[in-house]
């Protein structure tokens, strides 16, 4: 499959999740679409890691070279899924806290 | 001989420092003996030292030490006596030494500290004169010159306690300082042409000035002399300068101080006579304020401004005989003039001291049985102003008119017509102290009596003076070669000589001169003898006579066009330029960040989203600029 | 060794002097280091003709280029010795003053004086930049911490201030090092470099605007009364008695030799603006009603005419900027003594409360008319031969410009006379009234300073011979 598929596909991913995080106010579906973006870059590398691995085998190269950007995908994926636990654990402290998950409630840091 | 020399202004430096310094330990007595004594020794220095001069001629310059020495710039102090010095030394300690004498027992009322404080002002002011006439050069004798100046602050305004006579001694030595800002730039300007400043080099090289130069310096060099010699414009703080004790007065008006402008200009004459220009402004501007003077004087009513605006103009007359050349008229009226004026004061302060500090002549009246001797001595002295002849005031006055007539005969109407003004207001003075009825109060009636011999004693050695001093300077007139002044002082006006054409008098015309001369002024005398002895009422002076009584209004014209625009640009500077366009412009710029601050934190609304927003756009726009950098780079170049 | 021990005897002993409790040991702590200093100082006048002894170099930061190089010419003699004097004198006139944490008072002021000889002595472009840094950081702790009341917001000032042309300056020191062959900081290099017209004019700017402003000229002097106003005493004679001459000191070394052609091409215009500041100054003067502000704008003025005679470069108004930096050191430091010591017996600072005091403190007034005297450079006071070969200077340079020029020393006269007066003379007032003589430490202080004042005023020539060939090279350096 030609990679500009993979890269509408990711980019179009990307940029809702941008829109998302821009445009909606409740901070579960904006942390949702942080994800969303975090996984268009995962899509990202995992096609590009492909394409650059199909290239390295022609050329006759051995083992793994070509497989750093699978790598990285799982360092984001392990990252990500701590940031959701923290994330998830400070939404569940305001939501005690102010009964709501409106992210636009949350400017006490303004002045 | 060195050594000699500097002992006649050490003396009285020491005396000054001894009065100073120990002025709360020392008796009055001790304080007299040492201030007067040490005056009395540096007269002896004096006359030893004018021997000197008279049998061996002037005594080389002394040099001391290296002032100022740096390549294009040479100072030395040193000094120079030569016959014009050495007069003035005797006239300086002579006069300097009665007026001591006579201030021990005028002072004697003060107490001790303030005693040895005076004394120690006294002894100072004749060191700083003594500089001033020694010096053998311009700078010396700046420094001399400045002297004189502080020491006539700090004895004007003697009595501290009194704020007006403050503002009088600040005033003087304000007045002073303008004129010596121009001493200064004179100076400044033979030293930036000849690197020196000593009289010797700078006259012999006189004729390396362009003429330009030369009535540039000569004019500056003049503003000097008017500051220190009370001219017009300068004069007012003369009048003032009576708020110090009187003897203060006779020493500042006769032995020192305001005779400096005319040392100076008769020791720079060869520059006066090659700079025609400054010449004629001299003369008209000595003339101008003789008269100006005269005219003031005819109205008032306190015994010493009287006297104080008498000097004013004789000063005038002083400059009018050095501004036609007439030199030798000029240092001997400068001599008679401290003769008499020097008696004057001296008896306006005995009368004074009789009447308990009262000055105002309307109060007095009939002193003449009460002090017999200050009334003779008064009376010579007034005689001798006058120019009555024999008394000295006659030939001096005399010779510096015959001068102003050989000019243009213009100068010596009008200074006729100032000489009988000075005769009316001395009279006027003297028929209001001395005749009629006492007109103060009883008890000062009662009190009244003859100053002590500390006092009469000077008076009689001045009326002396005062009538035999003309003596010095008889004219061609009465027999050839009797002018012994003259011959004396033809070393320091013989490079004058050169460039001026000695053109006489016709006798015919000098007697008949002199006739009437004499003549109006005896009718004056008379005039004013007659109507003011018995003088009891004294209306309000309306029209020009309250004109004249305001002294034409000069202090006030100064006050609303110099001193009050001048305050108020300080206050305008102070209080508006300052704080707000000068520290204005530093806090406005740090108002400027702090408001900007303030507008920029506004961005920082808390709110995620806008921060989200502001981010991607950035990007956005980071991304688009990076792909374009070759058009936006040669965009840049097209501008810059 | 000398010039290392000006610096390190004050560095040193002002560190010990943070650990000092006792109020009377910190006193005693800190005139002795100041005396020490004073000695060598002077021992480094006596052998002023053993230029091996005055000098001294080694490696300091060789990564830069940088040396530790210092050393003691006339100029540098001069300072050295005002810096040296001026301490020991603040220190006993000042000796009965309270501070709160004393050990840190002293130990600040004797880190100011080590800041300043270091500026007095460096030979090395980066290690002026520190030295001149560490005389300010500790003056401004000295002002903000045992100030007056307004004390906060006028430090702010002073510091914003003199921060900006630092580092003005210090933009400019970093090109010149670029510009030098070897990237070398030595005075020589900097000497050397060679710069085009623009570069030049725009390098004079930085630094001018950083010494500007130190010394200060019209119209960046705003700083000054403020400053000088609220900051104690002690700390006021040191910046108008030594501090400002920091700025003069580095014009005439950092500025005029290095940048000749921009030099020659300002003049004027400095000229003109040192007269115009010299003229303001004396009439804001005339009419002030508190006695500090008064002497730091009376101050102002006279330096004005300091940095017209440098920028005229004229032999003699050069002589005249030398010794005139010492001079109105040992005049002003008179002045703020009397003005201290009114202060701390009265408590105010207004003229128009004060007046009689020569009833009451006879020996006082009669030193303070001797100080009021040298501000107005009446001859036989040192200020006069500063004043007279300054005033020379510039007429050679312009006769117009030095004819205005002294109009100041006539408002001079002016502002002096008024402070005389409204302090000492007239009647006493019922604040007055209470007056008695000043102390004797005041009064043996101020006695020294005008035994000096008028020593230096009749016999100038050994200073003027110390400091002539300094401003022969500068001169070398211009032409």
């Amino acid at each position: 499959m030609p990679i500009h598929y993979y890269i509408i596909l990711a980019a179009t991913l990307f940029c809702i999740g941008v829109i998302g995080v821009l445009t909606r106010r409740n901070a579960i579906i904006v942390f949702m679409c942080v994800e969303l973006m975090l996984n268009a870059v995962n899509l990202m590398l995992v096609a590009f890691s492909k394409l650059h691995y199909g290239t390295y085998l022609k050329n006759g190269a051995m083992g793994a070279s070509g497989i750093d950007g699978q790598m990285f995908v799982f360092f984001i994926m392990v990252v990500a899924a701590a940031e959701v636990s923290v994330g998830l654990a400070i939404i569940v402290m305001m939501y005690r806290n102010v009964h709501s998950v409106d992210i636009n409630f949350l400017n006490r840091l303004k002045n | 001989m060195n050594n000699l020399i500097l002992l006649v202004p050490l003396l009285p430096f020491i005396g000054f420092l001894v009065n100073g310094l120990f002025r709360k330990s020392l008796s009055k007595t001790m304080t007299g003996v040492i201030g007067s004594g040490v005056i009395l020794a540096a007269f002896a220095i004096s006359i030893y030292l004018f021997l000197q001069v008279r049998s061996g001629g002037a005594i080389p310059t002394s040099v001391y030490f290296d002032f100022i020495n740096i390549d294009k710039l040479n100072v030395q102090f040193a000094f120079q006596v030569d016959q014009l010095s050495s007069l003035f030394l005797l006239i300086i300690t002579g006069i300097g030494f009665l007026i001591h004498l006579y201030s021990t027992a005028y002072m004697h009322e003060e107490k001790p500290e303030h005693f040895a404080r005076y004394f120690a002002y006294l002894n100072l002011f004749v060191f700083s004169m003594l500089l001033l006439v020694m010096g053998a050069n311009f700078v010396i004798m700046f420094i001399g010159w400045e002297g004189v100046g502080l020491c006539s602050y700090l004895l004007i305004g003697f009595w501290f306690k009194n704020t007006n006579y403050n503002y009088a001694a600040k005033k003087a030595f304000v007045m002073n300082r303008i004129g010596d800002l121009g001493f200064l730039l004179a100076i400044f300007w033979i030293i930036a042409k000849l690197g020196t400043s000593n009289y010797a080099d700078v006259f012999a090289s006189v004729k390396s000035f362009t003429p330009a130069e030369l009535t540039g310096i000569t004019m500056l060099l003049f503003v000097g002399a008017m500051g220190k010699s009370a001219q017009i414009p300068l004069y007012t703080w003369l009048p003032d300068a009576m708020a110090g004790p009187t003897p203060v007065s006779a020493l500042i008006h006769a032995a020192t101080m305001v005779t400096a402008g005319i040392y100076m200009i008769a020791r720079s004459n060869i520059m006066y006579t090659i700079a025609p220009f400054t010449s004629h402004f001299v003369a008209i501007i000595g003339l101008a304020t003789a008269i100006f003077a005269a005219t003031i004087a005819l109205k008032q009513n306190d015994i010493k401004k009287v006297l104080a605006y008498s000097t004013v103009s004789q000063l005038g007359y002083m400059f009018l005989g050095l501004g036609v050349g007439a030199y030798t008229g000029a240092v001997f009226h400068v001599m008679t003039h401290a003769f008499f004026k020097a008696l004057l004061f001296l008896g306006a302060g005995s009368v004074i001291h009789a009447m308990h500090h009262e000055q105002d002549i309307r109060n007095m009246g009939g002193l003449k049985k009460y002090m017999p001797i200050t009334h003779i001595t008064f009376l010579l002295g007034c005689l001798a102003i006058a120019g009555v002849p024999p008394f000295s005031g006659f030939f001096s006055k005399d010779e510096i008119l015959v001068g102003a007539y050989n000019e243009n005969p213009l100068y010596y109407y009008i200074g006729l017509a100032g000489a009988l003004m000075t005769a009316f207001y001395m009279f006027r003075l003297y028929a209001l102290t001395f005749l009629g009825k006492f007109r103060g109060t009883h008890e000062q009636q009662h009190h009244l009596h003859e100053s002590p011999s500390a006092i009469t004693f000077p008076l009689i050695v001045l009326a002396i003076l005062s009538v035999f001093g003309g003596l010095l300077g008889i004219p061609a007139l009465f027999a050839e070669n009797a002018h012994s002044l003259e011959k004396w002082l033809d070393p320091i006006f013989a490079g004058s000589h050169e460039y001026t054409t000695a053109h006489h008098l016709e006798h015919s015309t000098e007697w008949m001169m002199m006739g009437v001369s004499t003549l109006l002024i005896v009718v004056i005398i008379v005039f004013a003898w007659r109507s003011f002895s018995r003088k009891e009422r004294f209306e309000e002076n309306k029209g020009f006579g309250k004109v004249l009584e305001n002294k034409w209004y000069v202090d006030e014209l100064y006050d609303n066009i110099i001193v009050k625009p001048l305050n108020g640009l300080a206050g305008f500077f102070k209080d508006v330029f300052e704080k707000n366009i000068v520290d204005g412009a530093v806090n406005g710029v740090g108002r400027l960040v702090q408001y900007s601050s303030r507008q920029v934190r506004l961005l920082q609304n808390g709110q995620v989203g806008s921060y989200i927003l502001v981010m991607v756009l950035s990007l956005i726009v980071i991304v688009l600029l990076f792909r374009e950098q070759t058009v936006i780079v040669s965009a840049l170049r097209k501008i810059f | 060794m000398i010039p290392v021990l000006l610096i390190l005897i004050p560095l040193i002993s002002g560190l010990i002097s943070f650990f000092i409790k006792d109020v009377k040991a910190a006193k005693g702590w800190a005139l002795l280091s100041s005396l020490v200093t004073f000695a060598i100082s002077v021992a480094g006048i006596w052998i002023y003709n053993q230029p091996a002894n005055l000098h001294y170099d080694a490696a300091w930061l060789p990564a830069l280029g940088s040396r530790f190089t210092i050393g003691l010419d006339g100029m540098g003699q001069i300072l050295c010795l005002l810096n040296a004097v001026a301490m020991p004198i603040i220190f006993v006139s000042t000796y009965r003053n309270m501070y709160q944490n004393p050990g840190a008072f002293y130990a600040l002021m004797l880190l100011t004086q080590a800041g300043m000889m270091g500026v007095f002595l460096a030979y090395d472009c980066l290690l002026f930049y520190f030295f001149w840094e560490l005389a300010l950081i500790p003056a401004y702790f000295l002002c903000s911490q045992w100030g007056g009341e307004k004390r906060i917001a006028v430090t702010f000032k002073f510091f914003i201030y003199t921060f900006v042309g630092s580092l003005l300056m210090l933009i400019g020191i970093l090109y010149l090092y670029y510009k030098t062959p070897d990237e070398s900081f030595a005075l020589k290099a900097f000497y050397n470099v060679v710069l085009t017209g623009n570069e030049q004019s725009f390098m004079f700017w930085l630094f001018f605007i950083a010494f500007a402003i130190k010394m200060p000229i019209f119209p960046f002097h705003t700083w000054q009364p403020d400053t000088y106003e609220q900051a104690p005493t002690a700390a006021t004679m040191v910046l108008s008695g030594v501090m400002v001459k920091m700025g003069i000191f580095a014009v005439l070394r950092w500025l005029v030799p290095v940048f000749p052609a921009a030099t020659e091409q300002f003049s004027q215009l400095i000229i003109i603006l040192s007269i115009i500041g010299m003229l303001y100054a004396s009439l804001i003067a005339i009419r002030q009603d508190d006695i500090k502000r008064l002497i730091a704008y009376s101050s102002i003025a006279h330096i004005g005419l300091m940095s017209a005679a440098i920028f005229a470069q004229e032999k003699t108004g050069l002589q005249g900027v030398m010794i005139q930096m010492f001079n109105h050191g040992i005049n002003v430091i008179g002045l703020w003594i009397v003005a201290d010591a009114i202060e701390s017996k009265l408590g105010t600072r207004k003229f128009s409360q004060l007046g009689g005091l020569a009833q009451k403190a006879p020996v006082l007034a009669i030193l303070f008319v001797v100080m009021a005297l040298a501000n107005v450079a009446l001859p036989l006071t040192n200020a006069f031969v500063g004043e007279f070969l300054m005033f020379n200077g510039l007429f050679r340079y312009n006769i117009w410009m030095s004819a205005v020029a002294g109009i100041s020393i006539i408002l001079a006269a002016v502002y002096s006379l008024n402070m005389i007066q409204k302090i000492f003379f007239g009647e006493t007032n019922a604040l007055t009234e209470q007056a008695t003589e000043a102390r004797s430490n005041v009064q043996w202080m101020l006695a020294i300073l005008a035994v000096v004042i008028i020593v230096l005023g009749v016999y100038p020539q050994p200073m003027l011979r110390l400091t002539e060939d300094t401003v022969n090279t500068i001169l070398a350096a211009v032409k």
